[in-house]
């Protein structure tokens, strides 16, 4: 997987900002390659995923721009093999562009090495996935910990577990610590999953279909917490739904068809945030 | 980083007991078997230099015929006599004793029980060269010994046999027809390197020997001990010429007697167990790569199930070099684990298998700590491919990985 060398994609950003975009034309003036200070979380410029070589070769992503701003809370929609997932293993750092700039927080995505880019997501970003991904047979505890060994900033395990156990407290799940993922619902899993995501007190958190194993009630508490961490902590929010019930949640919503971003608008469907400064849905207690 | 990696790597191990457990079983039996084999080995060299020291340290034993063992036989050589004992002391340096013998099997009788034995006829010198104690009693007067006097001295399994609980001093004791009194009880010795009886023996005056039991002047062994730091080889090069001398063998003409060195057996004895030592430890240690072997292929099928977990941690931002260390960790923490408990057993399993063998048992702490030290290199090096490959792995792909 190599990145492009930063000095490569200057030409290439300004071509890329020349690219016609249906949304934010507002941004396009400020596109240059260096970044200002009042540039966005994250700007995509001509971001480009290619697999395969010649002929046979699928464009998964083609030419994507895309800016989003700290505090949002963006949907990412589209049929399957449109592109919504590679867009967002792209925007979490876990594969680079074959093409393409990727900017976070001014820094160049795509030039950073493996180990870098680990770096920048156990820093700044939080996962949720639609499986859970829970560590089978270990507490809720030690699930929302991990992330915190592994940044090793917070040196006591003590400390660690104090903010593992206001992680779980924050979505609802005091007093279930030392659950293992076994004994709890599907809800609950998210619930761990999201409360380890939160824990680092990350920039951004990416939520991979975050209620596609739920039912309509549980996959409605999830999303009020999300919103909930959006709204009153301040976390940027980006998830990838095909649900319309669950993208409704969002702030804006954008289109993904055949690689290319289809439309990117504001959400007209906003579903009414419930008591808007009140905790979101606060979860049922046991 | 290295203590929350390790702290890790010990909760994932903890999450598996059973599976942690089927893991660290080869190298458990390596280990106990590598330390055991040698540790008995160990003692039954020690074992065998006792038996041979108990012999008689600095012993030459002189026998008639070409060579000595099983099948030698005299082969029609003259047997020694008497004054060849005395010449030997007399003539050549570096001599502490020198003591004539003569063996011959005989029934005693006593106390109402009899006991097939070997009497056995020498001087006091005997008691030098065989490093032969008293328990009870005393040795021999010069004219009992001149006079061939019916006393006898008897080790401590003819006593036992014949008289039981009783000391057995004073009491006459029959053999064939005539009847000795017994002056002296020998201090026990135990089994010889062979595995016979050293203590199943009636000593009586050489003379006694030869004019009331066997009718006949020869003297079949000749024992002699040499003086602490004497050269042994110019020694018995001195003792081989006095004896062509006084057997008047002409030049050219072959020894018809033999000279075995006690050192030079014990040596040998001892270098064959210490061969068999290596050997048996070599066989154990293949036993620990097959440990090893079965320590990479658990990790593998590890590294494979939990492909989701190694997803997700690289996700939340695990270093390629955090994950390569902490199924290195898990794999050096079991190997290491097994080397222990396989220590554990090794001790137990050696001491009770000593004790049924018969050997002393000697706790070896170089063997122990090489092992341990070899189980947890066998982690590292059977540990490290398959660590590799969950570091390398695409957190896409991992994640995706049903």
């Amino acid at each position: 997987m190599s990145a492009l060398s930063p000095e490569v994609p200057a030409g290439l950003a300004r071509a890329a900002a020349d690219a016609p975009t249906a949304a934010r034309p507002d941004l396009l003036a400020s596109t240059v390659s260096v970044i200002r200070s009042d540039s966005p979380l994250i700007r995509l410029r001509g971001v480009t995923k290619r697999y395969g070589t010649g002929q046979a070769a699928l464009m998964a992503l083609n030419c994507i721009d895309l800016d989003i701003n700290a505090g949002e809370f963006v949907a990412i929609m589209g049929p399957s093999g449109s592109g919504k997932s590679t867009a967002m293993n792209i925007l979490g750092c876990l594969d680079t562009p074959s093409d393409g700039q990727y900017l976070f927080r001014g820094t160049h995505v795509e030039a950073l090495s493996r180990d870098q880019r680990a770096r920048l997501r156990r820093r700044y970003l939080g996962f949720v996935f639609q499986g859970f991904n829970l560590l089978a047979r270990t507490s809720a505890q030690e699930n929302v910990e991990l992330p915190l060994l592994y940044r090793g900033e917070s040196a006591s395990r003590r400390q660690a577990a104090a903010a593992a156990a206001k992680a779980l407290q924050s979505v609802g799940l005091g007093g279930w610590e030392h659950h293992t993922p076994g004994e709890l619902s599907g809800g609950q899993q998210q619930r761990v999953a999201i409360a380890r995501a939160i824990v680092t007190e990350p920039a951004v958190v990416l939520a991979d279909e975050p209620t596609g194993n739920l039912d309509t009630q549980r996959s409605q508490e999830i999303m009020e917490l999300l919103r909930g961490l959006n709204v009153e902590h301040g976390i940027t929010v980006l998830m990838v739904t095909h649900e319309p019930d669950m993208a409704a949640y969002a702030r804006r919503v954008v289109r993904f068809i055949d690689g290319r971003i289809e439309s990117d608008q504001p959400n007209p469907l906003l579903v009414p945030p419930r008591p808007l400064h009140a905790p979101a849905a606060q979860p049922r207690r046991s | 980083m290295l203590l929350n990696t390790l702290y890790l790597a010990l909760r994932s191990i903890r999450r598996n007991l059973l599976r942690s457990f089927l893991t660290i079983l080869g190298i458990v039996i390596g280990v106990s078997a590598v330390i055991t084999m040698v540790t008995l080995g160990k003692g039954a060299t020690l074992a065998v230099q006792a038996q041979i020291s108990s012999l008689g340290t600095n012993l030459l034993m002189v026998r008639p015929g070409q060579r000595q063992g099983p099948g030698g036989g005299s082969g029609g050589a003259p047997s020694f006599k008497e004054a060849d004992a005395d010449a030997v002391l007399a003539q050549i340096g570096g001599v502490a004793a020198a003591a004539p013998e003569g063996r011959t099997g005989v029934t005693v009788v006593s106390n109402g029980r009899n006991w097939a034995t070997n009497v056995t006829g020498s001087t006091n010198s005997w008691f030098v060269t065989g490093n032969w104690k008293l328990a009870s009693g005393r040795e021999f007067e010069d004219d009992e010994q001149r006079a061939g006097a019916a006393v006898c001295i008897i080790g401590e399994t003819v006593r036992r046999e014949i008289f039981g609980g009783m000391r057995g001093l004073g009491e006459q004791l029959r053999i064939k027809q005539f009847s000795c009194e017994v002056i002296g009880v020998l201090a026990s010795k135990g089994q010889a390197a062979m595995g016979n009886d050293q203590d199943d023996i009636v000593l009586v005056p050489l003379h006694t020997l030869q004019r009331r039991v066997t009718g006949n002047q020869r003297v079949a062994t000749l024992l002699v001990s040499m003086q602490d730091g004497t050269d042994s080889t110019r020694l018995k090069s001195s003792l081989r010429q006095l004896l062509r001398e006084r057997r008047k063998l002409a030049e050219g003409d072959d020894d018809n007697f033999n000279i075995l060195d006690t050192q030079q057996v014990a040596e040998a004895l001892s270098g064959t167990t210490q061969v068999m030592t290596t050997l048996l430890g070599a066989v154990a240690a293949v036993s620990l790569l097959v440990g090893g072997i079965g320590i990479m292929n658990i990790m593998l099928v590890s590294v494979t199930e939990r492909t989701r977990e190694i997803g997700l941690r690289l996700a939340i931002g695990a270093l390629e070099r955090e994950v390569l260390l902490q199924f290195l960790i898990e794999a050096v923490v079991l190997a290491a684990l097994g080397g222990l408990v396989g220590m554990i057993i090794a001790t137990g399993a050696s001491y009770l298998l000593a004790g049924a063998m018969g050997v002393p048992y000697v706790f070896g702490p170089a063997i122990n700590v090489l092992s341990l030290v070899f189980a947890a290199g066998i982690g590292v090096v059977f540990g490290y491919f398959p660590a590799k490959r969950a570091a390398r792995m695409d957190p896409i792909e991992a994640l995706r990985h049903e």
